[in-house]
Parts: C-alpha cells; sequence; structure tokens
C-alpha cells in the first residue's frame, strides 16, 4: 500500500504532542510526538519497554501524562479532568489488547451487545443485527453463542476486534494483539486489521509483526527508550533507516 | 452412652479428610441405630414433644434466613464502599467492617438485645420489637461485615484487565461493576457465602440466652420437663438431625448454583 498518492493535507485525527510520562522513577515517555491521519494505518515498532503500549493508553484516556498534549479529533484527551469526559471519548475510540480481554462470564453475542445497548443506547435488535454482520465479517458466525473459554486465542481476538467495532469508533488502536497466539492462528487476526484498514478505518497499531507492519502501514513510528526514534513511510524505515538505531533493530529481526 | 456419643459426635473433626456430609450421615445414622434398643416409650414422649421442636426449629429458620438476606444486602453495599476512590467513603466503610467482624457474635445478640427498646414509637402508634428481631439483627451486623470481606475480595481477585476492557468500551466505573465485575464475583462468593449462612444457622441458638424460643431451648424445656436421661440423649440428637435436615438442602443447593455459574 504505497503512501504516495494519499493527499499529505487530510487533516490529522490523532495528535501528540512532547508527551511525557514516568512510572516512579521510570521515565516512560519522554517528549512524543506523532501524527495519524484519517484513514491511515500507522505502526508503532520498537524494541518492548519502550514506551509502545503507554502511548496507545494515553491515546484513549487510560493513562494521563504529566505534559504535553494528546488531541483526538477536537478533544484536548490530556485536559480531561471527569469519569464523564473520558467516557465520551472511549465512545469513539476502539481498543483492542494483547490478551483480549473478553468478558468470560458472557457468550461471544452479550460480549459484542454490551457497550452498544448498555453504554450507546442501541435496541436490543438493532445491537445484535449488527454483532452478527460483524461476526461474519470476522468469520466466526458459528460462534456466536460460545463462551470466550470454548474459542481459541485467534478466535477470541477476532470477537474482541468485532466488540471493537461494534461501537462504530472513528480509530482503533492496536495493542500488541497477536504477540499472545499461536503462530497458526497469528494470520487469521492480521487478515482482519488487513480488511479493516483496506475498509478505510483509521488504525495505530503497536506490533512486533514486521512483514505485516511493512505491508499495511501508511507510516511507520520506530521507538526506543521513550523517543520515537525515526518515522517514514515502511519502504524508507525498513530499507533506508537514517538512524543508526533503526537499522541495528531492523536488522537485529533479520539475523 | 453419653461418652460413647460424644466421641461419634467428635468424629468429623478428628477425621477431616472425608467430605462432611457423609460423615454427617455416618454419625447421624449410627447414633440413631446405637439408639434403636431405647424403649419405644421414649420414642414416644419425643413425638409428642415434636410439635415443640418444630415451632422452634421454625424460629431458627426465620432468624437465619432474615439475618442473612439483610447481611448480603447491607454486606453487597459496604463492600462496594470499601473500594471507593474516595476516601470518606472507603475508610467508614473499612472501619465498620473491622468493627462487627471483630466483635463476638454473643455480645453484639446481647448488644442489640438491651440497647433497642422493646416497642418503637411511631406518632401515636406502638409497634413492638420483640427479642428474635433483636436477635436477628445481633447476627446480621456481623454477617454484613463477612459478606462486604467477602464481596471485597472477590472483586479485587478479578484481573485489573477486566477493568480496562469496560473503561476502553465507555463504561463507568458503577456501571463496569454492575455489568462486568460483579456477574464475574457470584461464583466466587457462593461458596463462602455458603459457609458464612451455615455458620448464622448454627449461630441462631445463640438466641436462646436472650430469651428466644428457638430449638435448643425448645429441646431445653422438653428436658428439663421430662426429667430422664434417655430422653435427653435422644431429644439433643433430634435437636443434631434438624439442623442437619436444615443445612443440607442449603448445601445443595449451592453446589447446584455454583455448577450453574461455571462458565468455561
Amino acid at each position: 500500500m504505497p503512501p504516495a498518492h494519499q493527499p499529505p493535507e487530510r487533516p490529522p485525527l490523532v495528535e501528540l504532542r512532547q508527551v511525557h510520562l514516568s512510572f516512579g522513577s521510570n521515565h516512560v515517555l519522554k517528549g512524543i510526538d506523532l501524527n495519524v491521519r484519517k484513514g491511515d494505518a500507522v505502526s508503532i515498532i520498537g524494541p518492548s519497554g519502550s514506551g509502545k503500549s503507554t502511548i496507545l493508553r494515553c491515546i484513549n484516556g487510560l493513562l494521563t501524562p504529566e505534559r504535553g498534549e494528546v488531541v483526538v479529533g477536537d478533544t484536548p484527551v490530556h485536559a480531561l479532568r471527569t469519569e464523564a469526559e473520558r467516557i465520551a471519548l472511549r465512545k469513539r475510540i476502539g481498543f483492542v489488547f494483547q490478551q483480549y480481554n473478553l468478558f468470560p462470564h458472557l457468550t461471544v453475542l452479550e460480549n459484542i451487545v454490551l457497550a452498544p445497548v448498555r453504554i450507546l443506547g442501541v435496541a436490543r435488535e438493532t445491537a445484535e443485527r449488527e454483532a452478527r454482520e460483524l461476526l461474519a465479517k470476522v468469520r466466526l458466525a458459528d460462534k456466536i453463542d460460545a463462551y470466550p473459554g470454548q474459542l481459541s486465542g485467534g478466535q477470541q481476538q477476532r470477537v474482541a476486534i468485532a466488540r471493537a467495532l461494534a461501537m462504530h469508533p472513528e480509530l482503533v488502536l492496536f495493542d500488541e494483539v497477536t504477540s499472545a497466539l499461536d503462530p497458526e492462528t497469528v494470520g487469521e487476526v492480521l487478515s482482519v486489521i488487513r480488511q479493516l484498514v483496506e475498509d478505510g478505518m483509521t488504525c495505530l497499531l503497536v506490533t512486533h509483526e514486521m512483514r505485516f507492519a511493512e505491508e499495511v502501514s501508511h507510516e511507520i513510528v520506530f521507538t526506543d527508550g521513550g523517543e520515537i526514534v525515526e518515522r517514514g513511510t515502511p519502504r524508507d524505515i525498513f530499507h533506508a533507516p537514517r538512524s543508526p538505531r533503526t537499522h541495528a533493530f531492523i536488522n537485529g529481526l533479520r539475523n | 452412652m453419653a461418652t460413647e456419643q460424644s466421641m461419634t459426635v467428635k468424629a468429623p473433626w478428628s477425621a477431616p479428610s472425608l467430605p462432611p456430609t457423609v460423615l454427617w450421615f455416618g454419625v447421624v445414622a449410627l447414633a440413631w441405630a446405637a439408639l434403636a434398643h431405647f424403649q419405644r416409650e421414649t420414642v414416644a414422649i419425643l413425638w409428642q414433644w415434636m410439635p415443640h421442636l418444630a415451632a422452634g426449629l421454625r424460629m431458627n429458620v426465620l432468624i437465619s434466613a432474615l439475618a442473612i438476606a439483610i447481611g448480603t444486602l447491607l454486606g453487597a453495599i459496604v463492600g462496594a464502599l470499601e473500594l471507593s476512590h474516595r476516601r470518606w467513603v472507603g475508610a467508614p466503610a473499612r472501619g465498620y467492617v473491622q468493627v462487627f467482624r471483630n466483635t463476638p457474635v454473643l455480645v453484639l445478640i446481647f448488644f442489640t438485645t438491651y440497647v433497642f427498646p422493646f416497642e418503637i414509637r411511631l406518632g401515636s402508634l406502638y409497634l413492638a420489637f420483640p427479642d428474635w428481631i433483636k436477635a436477628t439483627l445481633g447476627l446480621a451486623l456481623p454477617a454484613s461485615a463477612h459478606v462486604a470481606e467477602i464481596f471485597r475480595g472477590a472483586i479485587l481477585s478479578i484481573t485489573s484487565a477486566q477493568w480496562d476492557a469496560s473503561a476502553s468500551l465507555g463504561f463507568g466505573r458503577s456501571q463496569t461493576l454492575r455489568w462486568v465485575i460483579l456477574p464475574q464475583c457470584v461464583k466466587r462468593v457462593l461458596p463462602p457465602w455458603m459457609n458464612l449462612y451455615a455458620m448464622i444457622t448454627m449461630s441462631t441458638t445463640l438466641a436462646s440466652l436472650v430469651g428466644v424460643t428457638e430449638l435448643l431451648e425448645s429441646a431445653k424445656n422438653a428436658s428439663n420437663t421430662v426429667n430422664r436421661t434417655d430422653f435427653t440423649v435422644l431429644i439433643y440428637l433430634a435437636v443434631l438431625t434438624l439442623f442437619f435436615l436444615y443445612c443440607y438442602p442449603i448445601t445443595r443447593f449451592t453446589t447446584r448454583l455454583e455448577r450453574k455459574y461455571a462458565f468455561h
């Protein structure tokens, strides 16, 4: 997916400016700048502990940065103080977790309709119809009455994606969604994400699947030690990195 | 005979590896078998006293059911308050739990009996406040503190990832508690809740000490009136059996509930 013919003047949907965050004495984010334009897929890559997941959690307000600005659409996330304001933001942002985090006491269908019905106030029949469509889309229509514990990791992760999409988000954040999966089920999850990107959903992915990131992303961001070292097109980052740190990371993976 | 019986009764504590229900069945069956040689006359007297005992047992059932109902309702609320992020909500709830968990039940029953008035005046209306209700409150207070701790523990045992997932879908804290966390707690809460119910049921006999005529008190009345050793043994054995017949179905019912909530 060559990003060259994407018009660059599209406004950013997500914007991070000089975001700093520490956990105790551990300075996790050291001035992160990031832009995601509407309809783009951006992948964040980098070594473990470089603050990738923390960036995602700052965007949907699960974490609040100590300094800097996080803006989603026209919402200043860093300035939100009340639970109600954060809830309004989170309704617009889908989040898919590494460990799926499905609700184990509910069936697949109930997992998907719970938030639309209870939070958005969607009529139950409408929510169920949409849930069926989403399950067909992630190719799990036959698992509608299963419990999460009866599904494989890849199936659970696809349900989690359907659950996020049921809220009609403007943006979906993927937090290492294939890292906990068996190798043989990684592909089925990635193909669902690929379809999503092709449909024009704005996606921000933290991933260790380099080949996949190269293939679907409009932009790659390389983080290391709480900083953004380099950003660019997949071709630039993977084949002509300017920073020696990026070069070392990419080559370290190849060897 | 009496020594022999107390030996049998002790058996469950000395051999904890066997399932308690099986042991109880064994103990009760053995004891009744040993009593088979009792004179028919003694058994006939017991039969005469049965309605009296049944009336006593009704009081135990009433007190224990009411105490666990009040205790569970109050405890669920206090347990959730204990976890509140607001200090002026959490601290009093935790104080309440500490006070009522660390007080002997008998002391609380005496306390509620002698502190509360015997009637309540509502304008010109006088409402009787009988001793059995005071004893029920004396049992409900520690029960609510225990239920609060059971709920608090269960809520904390649910992984924080469930809170994150719910928050990311736009749930607030109380909505997460209501729709995601508490439904998952039901299964974890049932076994300790059942233990509590059994404990409360057994503690209802303490109500006899503040003059409530329940099963133990009825048996004592019967024993004193008939005044025969063999009858005394027989009637206390009957008390034991009646308590077992009350508690055992509850255990079975809880097992059924646990199975129902055993999602995969």
